[in-house]
């Protein structure tokens, strides 16, 4: 073993990083502890809570299940890169303006989740968005404020794509 | 989690020269049931070997005459997308969109779920109906294993160090062919299957061509049940002949009783898991047909 840290490249909401870690480290821990990039969370560390739920190449995934030498030459967007110009995202706003979070721990997960569904699919039905968001787990608020928020979101972001 | 080296080759023979020359590397595909298993030290490696980067093991195929090549580390979102397979293989599309949620969905291969060797995995039952082979490369020549041989025990597979994985090769599935996965969870979603069936079929006019049924969760192996597939072969697409394939595949459970469910319930759920999902590829056989 060489015990040498690997250097990454990749592209973090759009601007180009470079990061030295272990090739042991999870993504979520190279966000984290080296980028400082704290808006994914930490809950189960198993790939069951989806807490942690980043955009890596244009789908959601578990970033505590994806080793961050995985993410060489990858794009990744974390929640941090969800509001743009200082103005909150219509998932952001839904979430906030239907209630849809108590103690927020499983939000950022959420939100990252629901954008990459609304990005794909502009109109999900109810069953969609349930299936769609299995792997993300709320302790809190229950799931039917977050199924309004993302319908909320949705036809906010179809009135504007109109 | 233990610190390892890890790998990222670009072609199988890097790939299996790495494997060779270092006892104990593992592979990692979507790292969905590896990186769980370095963290709780389950497993343990001083290596691991990024396979996903090679193409043939990232790529989907379709020909005619030879059917589809699977690679083995392609991500389950694009399995359950690709409109070849929802048409052709709608069983393998099926537990493609259900195994994990859609963060798991966007890593877990087929590949890994074969390679994890769990009696439990979704995915297995499915390629085994579908007569799916396993193109096995390594240091010396390739072979091919079809997926009913390839698991030997809880955790344990044919492969030899220094081999991988590196698709699947599924037969084109001919005129008035159906297939379907069906497994039991107390929950809608994200569950280990108490016991689950893959079953495929071919009919002409009113009868059974040929069938292939296997099970999820109920051996310590994923099970083929080859005699209730023969004997349903040629008998009419009648209530009496699935109630009569669906006893033959209760009986061929082994099954043990844990906190998912007893030996007992998973035998009955069997018999009608297994005569529900041949219903269900029926149905779609019948509509292929039309
Ligand atoms: C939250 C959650 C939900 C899940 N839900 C389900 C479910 O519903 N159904 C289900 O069946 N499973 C489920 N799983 C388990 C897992 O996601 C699947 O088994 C998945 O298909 C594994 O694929 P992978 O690519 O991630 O494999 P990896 O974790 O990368 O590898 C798995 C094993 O196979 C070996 N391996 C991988 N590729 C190769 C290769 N090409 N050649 C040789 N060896 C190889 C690895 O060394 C490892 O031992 C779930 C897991 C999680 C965390
Ligand atoms: S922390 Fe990654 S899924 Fe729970
Ligand atoms: S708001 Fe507390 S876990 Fe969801």
């Amino acid at each position: 073993m060489t015990h040498r840290k690997t250097l990454v490249r990749a592209t973090v909401n759009q601007e180009s990083v470079e990061f030295l870690c272990e090739p042991r480290q999870s993504l979520l821990e190279c966000l984290r502890d080296i980028l400082g990039l704290t808006g994914a969370k930490e809950g189960c560390n198993d790939g069951n809570c989806g807490a942690c739920t980043v955009i890596l190449d244009g789908r959601p995934v578990n970033a505590c299940l994806v080793l961050g030498v995985e993410a060489e030459g990858c794009e990744i967007e974390t929640i941090e890169g969800i509001a743009r110009a200082g103005a909150l995202h219509p998932v952001q706003r839904a979430y906030l303006e239907s209630a849809a979070l108590q103690c927020g721990f499983c939000t950022p997960g959420l939100i990252v989740a629901t954008k990459a569904l609304l990005d794909q699919e502009p109109n999900p039905s109810e069953e969609r968005i349930r299936m769609w968001l299995a792997n993300n787990l709320c302790r809190c608020t229950g799931y039917d404020k977050v199924i309004r928020a993302v319908q909320r979101a949705a036809e906010e972001m179809r009135e504007v794509r109109a | 989690m233990k610190w390892f080296d890890y790998a990222a080759p670009r072609t199988v023979a890097e790939a299996a020269g790495i494997l060779a020359s270092h006892p104990g590397a593992l592979p990692l595909a979507g790292g969905t049931d590896l990186l769980g298993q370095l963290r709780s030290r389950v497993r343990e490696t001083d290596l691991v070997v990024d396979v996903k980067r090679i193409p043939e093991l990232n790529e989907i195929s379709w020909d005619a005459a030879r059917g589809l090549t699977l690679g083995a580390a392609v991500p389950c979102y694009r399995i359950s997308a690709h409109p070849v397979i929802r048409r052709a293989y709608p069983a393998l599309a099926d537990v493609a969109a259900l195994i994990g949620g859609v963060q798991i969905q966007g890593r877990a291969s087929i590949g890994g779920n074969l390679c994890n060797a769990a009696p439990s995995a979704d995915a297995v039952p499915v390629l085994i109906a579908l007569g799916a082979v396993c193109l096995v490369s390594g240091p010396g020549a390739s072979r091919e294993v079809r997926v009913e041989n390839f698991c030997t025990a809880p955790r344990r597979h044919v492969l030899e160090p220094g081999e991988i994985l590196v698709a699947f090769q599924l037969p084109p599935p001919g005129p008035g062919a159906g297939s379907y996965y069906l497994r039991f969870i107390p929950r809608n979603e994200m569950d280990i299957a108490v016991a689950g069936a893959g079953v495929a079929v071919t009919l002409d006019d009113g009868h059974i061509r040929s069938a292939r049924i296997a099970l999820a969760s109920v051996a310590p192996t994923p099970l083929f049940v080859e005699e209730a597939g023969e004997w349903l072969a040629g008998k009419p697409v009648e209530p009496q002949s699935l109630a009569a394939a669906a006893d033959l595949a209760r009986k061929a459970a082994r099954p043990i009783t844990d906190m998912r469910g007893t030996a007992e319930y998973r035998r009955h759920l069997c018999a009608v898991l297994t005569r529900r999902a041949l219903e269900a590829a029926i149905k779609r056989a019948k509509e292929e047909r039309s």
